[in-house]
C-alpha cells in the first residue's frame, strides 16, 4: 500500500487556509493512485506530528504543499514528522529550487517515508503560473494574445533567499516559452517591489499571478492595495482594473488553480510512486476547470 | 450466514481458523469445529454447512473482522470493537445487544453500531445532542469527506481551529456508514484520536511534556521555552480543561514534575502541547516578560466586583447569553457602557495613576 500525505500551513484564523489542500487531494483521491490520502497542517489538524500514526500504507510519499525551499521544508516539516536522520545534505539542492526527495524513516511508525520537495519549485509549477494567467483571462473573455506581460509575485524576506529563487526560477521558465511578452519577478518585501509593477512593463495588459498557496491577508489584501487596485482591499478590486495606463489582471493565489493538483502527483511520481494514469486525468480534468473552491 | 461468507469459511479451513471462539480445521475431505466447548469431528461439507448455520454468529462475526473490516491497522481493530463493547462476550450475546443497537461516546459524537442478520454492521454517527432526534430530523450525510465541512465552523458560524473543541456544530447524522467510512468520517471529525486513545491503551503513548516541546520550538516560537512553570500551570488551567477541549491532557511540565490544573475527563489523551497552546504562549511569553506595576484607579466595590464578572463571562463565553435589558448582570452590554462612560478618560483608558514605590 502507498498513502499520499500533502502537508501544509493552515490557519488557526482564517477557514479558508487549508481548502486549496483539501481540494487537490479530493482531485488525486479520485484517481485512486494512493490507497490513502491524508492532509496535515503547521496549525490545524492532524498536526504534522501525529499525521503519519494515521497512516495504513507501509510506503509515505510526504508533499509539502509551500512554495519555496527553507525554513518550513528544511526545519519544522523534518522535525515534526520526526524523520530519522534528517539532513538538507539529503536533498543534493544547492540552488535552492531543485530539492527532489529523501527516503527515511520516520521516529514513531515503523513505514518508508519519502519525503519531497516543495510543490512551488517543481517544474510543472510553472504550467500552473501559466493556467492561472489563462483562467483569470478566460474568466473574463479576454486570450492572452499579443501586448500581454506577466508578472510572478513572491512574498521575498531576507530571512531565506530561496524565497525570491523560486520566483526568479519559474519567472525565467515562462519567459523562455515566449507565451508573454514580457515576465518579470515582483515582491512583497524586496526589490523590485509589487506596488511599482507597472513600472516594469511595456505592456498595456498585466497578469498578476502571486506564486502563493492560499488567499488570505497577503493575496486578498495587500497585493491588491500595494499595486493601487483598491484602495480597500473590503470594497474588492476588479479585474482587470486600470493601473498607471495599464490594465491588471489579478489572479489571486495561484495555488487555488485546479491543476496544482498536477503538481502534487509530480513531485510523488518523481519520488518513486506508483501513480499510473493520474498525471494525465488531473490534467485532463483540470483543463477547464478555472478555480479550485469556487 | 450466506453463501459468500460459506465459501469464505470452506477456502480459511485450509489454512484453519482460530478466532473469537471459533476454530475450524480441515483433514483430507473431512472438516473439524469447535465452538467453546462444544466439539464436532469427522463432518462432510454438508454437515460443515448444517454446524455453520447452527452457529452462525460465529461464522458471520468471523467473516465480518477477517473479511470485511479490512484492515492491517490495531488500532482501528480496537476501535471498532471497542464501539460494541466486544470485551468477554460471545458473538450471540454481542448480537443480542447490537439488534437494538450499541452507543458509544467519542468526544461529542455518539457512535451507534448495529448488525444486520449476515453479521454486516452499520455505524451512525451524529452529535451527542441530537441522540433522541429521528434520523429525518436531521442532515444527513454519506461520505465522510463531508465531515471536514462540518468541523469548520461552529453553531454560531465562528471558526473552529481546534477539532476537539466541545464546540462540534449538531443537527447532522452520518446515519449508514460501513467500517472504513466510519474510521475516516472520525478521523476528520477528531484527528489522530484512535491511534492516540490505542497507544495509552496499549501502555505506549509517547508523551511530549511542557518542557519538551518547549525546548523543540524554533523561529518565533523559540522565545517560549523562557516562560515560567507558574504560567505553564494558568496555560493549562486557560486552554487545555474539559470546556476547552475534549482531550484529556496527559502531558505535564516534565515527566517526573506535574502540573496542578485538572486533565480532563475526555475518553481520549492528549500527547502533547498543540499548535494552539504553543501559539498562544508566545503572546503570554512576551505578556510576562513586563513587570508589574502599582496602580490607582478610582472604583466603587460594585464596580471592581462587574470588572470580575466581565472578565468571567468572557473566560467562560456566556457573551452571547447576557439579555439585553438584564442590567443585573455586570458584563451586561448597558452595564458596560456606562461603566466605560464613567470610568474612561478621553484617550479610551481607564483613568488610572502609577504609585510609586
Amino acid at each position: 500500500m502507498q498513502a499520499l500525505v500533502i502537508v501544509a500551513h493552515g490557519s488557526h484564523l482564517n477557514p479558508d487556509s487549508s481548502t486549496p489542500t483539501y481540494d487537490h487531494a479530493d482531485r488525486i483521491r479520485e484517481t485512486g493512485a494512493f490507497d490513502e490520502v491524508k492532509e496535515a497542517f503547521w496549525k490545524e489538524e492532524p498536526s504534522f506530528r501525529e499525521v503519519l500514526r494515521t497512516v495504513e500504507s507501509d510506503e509515505v510519499y510526504v508533499v509539502p504543499l509551500f512554495i519555496s525551499e527553507g525554513y518550513f521544508t528544511e526545519q519544522v516539516i523534518p522535525r515534526e514528522l520526526r524523520l530519522d536522520g534528517w539532513d538538507i545534505e539529503e536533498w543534493d539542492s544547492e540552488d535552492g529550487v531543485s530539492a527532489t526527495q529523501a527516503t527515511l524513516g520516520a521516529g514513531d511508525v515503523e513505514k518508508t517515508i519519502h519525503y519531497c520537495g516543495p510543490v512551488g519549485t517543481h517544474e510543472a509549477m510553472s504550467d500552473v503560473i501559466v493556467q492561472r494567467a489563462e483562467s483569470v483571462t478566460a474568466d473574463h473573455d479576454a486570450d492572452i494574445d499579443d501586448g500581454f506581460g506577466l508578472a510572478v509575485v513572491g512574498h521575498g524576506t531576507e530571512r531565506n533567499e530561496n524565497s525570491a529563487k523560486a520566483i526568479y526560477y519559474h519567472a525565467d521558465q515562462i519567459r523562455d516559452r515566449g507565451r508573454f511578452d514580457e515576465v518579470q519577478s515582483v515582491f512583497m518585501d524586496e526589490e523590485p517591489e509589487v506596488d511599482d509593477v507597472t513600472d516594469f512593463f511595456e505592456s498595456r495588459d498585466i497578469v498578476v499571478v502571486p506564486l502563493f498557496i492560499a488567499d488570505g491577508f497577503h493575496t486578498q489584501e495587500d497585493i491588491p492595495e500595494d499595486m493601487g487596485l483598491t484602495d480597500d482591499y473590503r470594497t474588492g478590486y476588479p479585474v482587470p482594473g486600470e493601473v498607471d495606463g495599464h490594465r491588471l489582471w489579478y489572479s489571486g493565489a495561484v495555488g487555488t488553480e485546479a491543476l496544482m493538483a498536477d503538481v502534487v502527483l509530480e513531485r510523488a511520481a518523481d519520488a518513486g510512486a506508483d501513480v499510473g494514469t493520474a498525471i494525465e486525468q488531473v490534467r485532463e480534468a483540470t483543463s477547464d476547470e478555472p478555480v479550485a473552491g469556487d | 450466514m450466506n453463501a459468500p461468507q460459506f465459501d469464505a469459511l470452506l477456502s480459511a479451513a485450509e489454512d484453519g481458523i482460530e478466532f473469537e471462539g471459533l476454530l475450524v480445521e480441515q483433514h483430507g475431505d473431512e472438516y473439524a469445529v469447535h465452538i467453546l466447548d462444544e466439539e464436532y469431528t469427522e463432518l462432510a461439507e454438508s454437515e460443515l454447512h448444517e454446524v455453520a448455520t447452527d452457529h452462525s454468529p460465529y461464522v458471520t462475526d468471523w467473516y465480518y473482522w477477517t473479511h470485511v473490516v479490512d484492515t492491517t491497522k490495531a488500532d482501528r481493530l480496537a476501535f471498532l470493537q471497542w464501539l460494541e463493547d466486544a470485551d468477554g462476550l460471545s458473538p450471540p450475546e454481542r448480537y443480542t445487544k447490537l439488534d437494538d443497537g450499541v452507543t458509544c461516546h467519542w468526544g461529542e459524537l455518539a457512535i451507534t453500531t448495529t448488525v444486520d442478520e449476515d453479521g454486516i454492521r452499520q455505524y451512525d454517527v451524529r452529535h451527542v445532542n441530537d441522540i433522541d432526534h429521528d434520523a429525518a430530523d436531521l442532515d444527513t450525510y454519506d461520505d465522510p469527506l463531508s465531515a471536514r465541512d462540518l468541523t469548520t465552523y461552529d453553531d454560531d458560524g465562528r471558526y473552529r481551529p481546534l477539532k476537539t473543541a466541545p464546540t462540534l456544530q449538531s443537527g447532522w447524522t452520518f446515519p449508514a456508514l460501513d467500517a472504513p467510512d466510519l474510521l475516516q468520517t472520525i478521523e476528520y471529525i477528531y484527528p489522530a484520536t484512535v491511534p492516540n486513545w490505542q497507544r495509552e491503551r496499549e501502555g505506549e503513548l509517547d508523551i511530549s511534556h511542557w518542557r519538551d516541546t518547549a525546548e523543540r520550538q524554533t523561529g518565533i516560537y523559540e522565545i517560549i521555552e523562557e516562560i515560567d512553570r507558574e504560567a505553564v500551570e494558568w496555560i493549562a488551567e486557560a486552554c487545555c480543561v474539559d470546556s476547552q477541549c475534549t482531550k484529556r491532557r496527559e502531558w505535564q511540565y516534565a515527566e517526573d514534575d506535574h502540573l496542578a490544573a485538572d486533565g480532563g475527563d475526555g475518553e481520549y489523551p492528549c500527547r502533547e502541547p498543540c499548535s494552539l497552546v504553543v501559539a498562544a504562549a508566545r503572546k503570554w511569553t512576551t505578556l510576562e516578560n513586563e513587570s508589574e506595576k502599582t496602580f490607582q484607579v478610582d472604583l466603587t466595590l460594585s464596580e471592581l466586583r462587574q470588572i470580575e464578572e466581565i472578565i468571567d463571562t468572557v473566560a467562560e463565553g456566556r457573551v452571547d447569553e447576557i439579555r439585553e435589558a438584564d442590567v443585573y448582570e455586570g458584563a451586561n452590554r448597558y452595564r458596560a457602557r456606562y461603566l466605560r462612560a464613567k470610568r474612561f478618560d478621553e484617550d479610551g483608558e481607564l483613568a488610572a495613576h502609577e504609585v510609586e514605590e
